[in-house]
């Protein structure tokens, strides 16, 4: 097999005594949808911001097509890299959070072009002509001007969405994209992100939407304290669960 | 009563083509008359009692010396919150910086100058000539790379607005660093997750937010700097509340310097008020959903509401305006 787009590999993470990842290894192949489900406090949110470097794990490893996002390789030694490069390397990564953090004194178009110009140092023109492009995507073109504060919540994801985009990332990490908004925005979203699967994005979803996950995903992984408890495709996981622990999941959430 | 009932078969029909009578509030009436006739005795008091000496006023507020005094407290003061913001916000960085070094030079810098009274600090520098002859660079303890003479270096000027520009860090330092720690922390964190860089998180992405509760702060600040400049005439600088003593203690008309000196001071803080108020909307932008109006555009607004109303439009009818 090629070498896997996300690999996640023997990640443990403790905040003080709880530890909260124990030992999670997880791969993802290009193209590739995996769904996350489980229980609160499971540590599904820790795991995300593990992959992209926003938490530091202590033991395992994350490589994003093959490359270490935290640390350099050398012999059999990892170094920590500089902040600076760090930054620069998350950038293959694209983030979706819960509550969209766009910036409020930006407008929609300059939230999108943002990163691609000052972290990428991407032409402006092209990220502009970019920006228009995933703008459309979204079903947002006539926002462009307008200051996140003056849209619904389901258009703010959909341009924190096109946020991510616009660093043409390698993956897209969404932690529970749609648990902040009314339950008639969340379809919208939801449409988009499939949109974006048929198109071979990969993506990591964290999410409690169920029927997304069957339709969508290609993997779907089950966790618990700090450990992922079965993965598999959709039919078998949220069908026929090899575990009582998921079973119980689910029992709780269909 | 039977009116609510009233208004509601009607409304059903025909709501456009009521006319809608505002509540009475003879209450605000008695009130308002109260005030007006206080303020017209007070202007009366002002007005006609000779002791004010307009007169003399009016002769002296366009006076060359004043209007210089009054040029040297607005430089003084901006010089002051000048290099007051920018030493200030260079401190407030390095107490919210991850070295603790510099989190505690800043911390023992604030403590400092915000624990001695501003006139001693000024008297301070004010004199350092005498304390320190000779101001060397070098290794410390070691062999000095060149000196200057103090006096040359720190004049009366320098001291002064040295003094109030120093003294003024330590609060801006506190006032930034407040607006930093108002500013969301997913803020930040969706910043470092789009990997923009780390000075471009701080000016791009932090400062602006920052600034909503940094510039009413400041605003206080720089007017309070206003007349905070007047303890300066401790060192004999020709600012706008030593010049009118220098000028009053030769004519001797006390009252009506002190005057001159404080329509000065609402000038120069009435046009500082009303910069505050447009810089405040500029960093307003996008955190409301609508602007709040300038007072300019309050002021049209007040006059077209009173040309609708001697027109008798109904209110229902003026669904355009908000
Ligand atoms: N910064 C932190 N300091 C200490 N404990 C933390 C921190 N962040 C998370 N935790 C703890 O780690 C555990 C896992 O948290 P995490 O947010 O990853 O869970 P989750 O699976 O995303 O839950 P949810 O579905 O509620 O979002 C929880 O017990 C939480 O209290
Ligand atoms: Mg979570």
């Amino acid at each position: 097999m090629s070498t896997p787009m996300v690999d996640v590999h023997g990640v443990h993470k403790s905040y003080g005594s709880l530890e909260v990842l124990r030992g999670v290894d997880l791969k993802v192949q290009p193209g590739e949808v995996t769904v996350i489900i489980g229980p609160s406090g499971s540590g599904k949110s820790t795991l995300l911001r593990s992959i992209n470097h926003l938490e530091k794990i202590d033991r395992g490893y994350v490589a994003i097509d093959g490359e270490f996002v935290g640390y350099r390789r050398s012999g059999d030694r990892l170094y920590e890299l500089r902040e600076r490069d760090i930054l620069r390397r998350r950038t293959q990564i694209g983030f979706v959070f819960q509550n969209f953090h766009l910036f409020p004194h930006l407008t929609v178009r300059e939230n999108v072009t943002e990163a691609p110009v000052s972290a990428q140092g991407r032409p402006r023109d092209e990220v502009e002509a970019l920006t228009t492009e995933l703008l459309e995507q979204v079903g947002l073109s006539g926002k462009a001007d307008a200051y996140p504060r003056q849209l619904s919540g389901g258009q703010q994801q959909r341009v924190a969405i096109a946020r991510a985009l616009a660093l043409r990332p390698k993956v897209v990490l969404f932690d529970e994209p749609t648990s902040a908004l009314d339950p008639e925005l969340v379809g919208e979203v939801l449409e988009v992100m499939q949109a974006l699967a048929r198109g071979g994005t990969t993506m990591i979803v964290v999410t409690h939407e169920i029927g997304f996950a069957r339709e969508v995903a290609d993997t779907v992984v089950f966790m618990d304290a700090g450990q992922i408890v079965e993965h598999g495709p959709p039919g078998q996981v949220l069908d026929r669960p090899g575990h009582d622990r998921t079973r119980a999941f689910l029992s709780k959430v269909l | 009563m039977s009116a609510p009932a009233v208004l509601e078969e009607t409304a059903a029909e025909s709501a456009g083509s009521l006319t809608v009578v505002k509540a009475r509030h003879p209450g605000r009436w008695i009130a308002g008359v109260v005030v007006a006739v206080l303020l017209a005795m007070a202007v009366n008091a002002l007005v006609t009692n000779p002791a004010w000496d307009w007169p003399v006023v009016g002769a002296y507020l366009f006076h060359p010396s004043v209007l210089h005094a009054v040029l040297f407290t607005v430089e003084l003061t901006a010089l002051g919150i000048v290099l007051g913001f920018l030493l200030g916000t260079v401190l407030a960085l390095m107490r919210l910086s991850r070295v603790p070094l510099l989190a505690s030079a800043a911390w023992g810098y604030v403590w400092l100058f915000r624990s001695v009274p501003l006139i001693l600090q000024l008297l301070f520098w004010y004199n350092l000539a005498a304390l320190y002859k000779q101001i060397s660079f070098g290794v410390p303890f070691g062999p000095a790379f060149f000196s200057v003479d103090s006096m040359d270096l720190i004049g009366p000027v320098t001291a002064a607005a040295l003094g109030l520009a120093l003294h003024q860090a330590a609060y801006a330092a506190e006032i930034v660093r407040g607006g930093f720690l108002s500013v969301d922390p997913g803020q930040l964190e969706a910043a470092a997750a789009l990997g923009i860089p780390r000075a471009r998180q701080i000016f791009r992405i932090q400062l602006p937010q920052a600034m909503r509760s940094i510039v009413p702060a400041a605003g206080n600040e720089i007017i309070g700097l206003v007349k905070g400049t007047s303890v300066v005439y401790i060192m004999a600088l020709p600012e706008l509340f030593y010049q009118v003593q220098v000028i009053y203690n030769r004519n001797g008309r006390v009252i009506a310097m002190l005057l001159v000196a404080a329509i000065w001071y609402l000038v120069l803080t009435t046009v500082l008020s009303g910069v505050q108020h447009y810089v405040e909307r500029r960093f307003g932008r996008g955190l409301a959903r609508a602007l709040s109006p300038t007072p300019a555009q309050r002021v049209r607004r007040i006059l077209s509401v009173r040309r609708a109303a001697r027109r008798q439009r109904p209110a229902w009818g003026g669904g355009e305006r908000r």
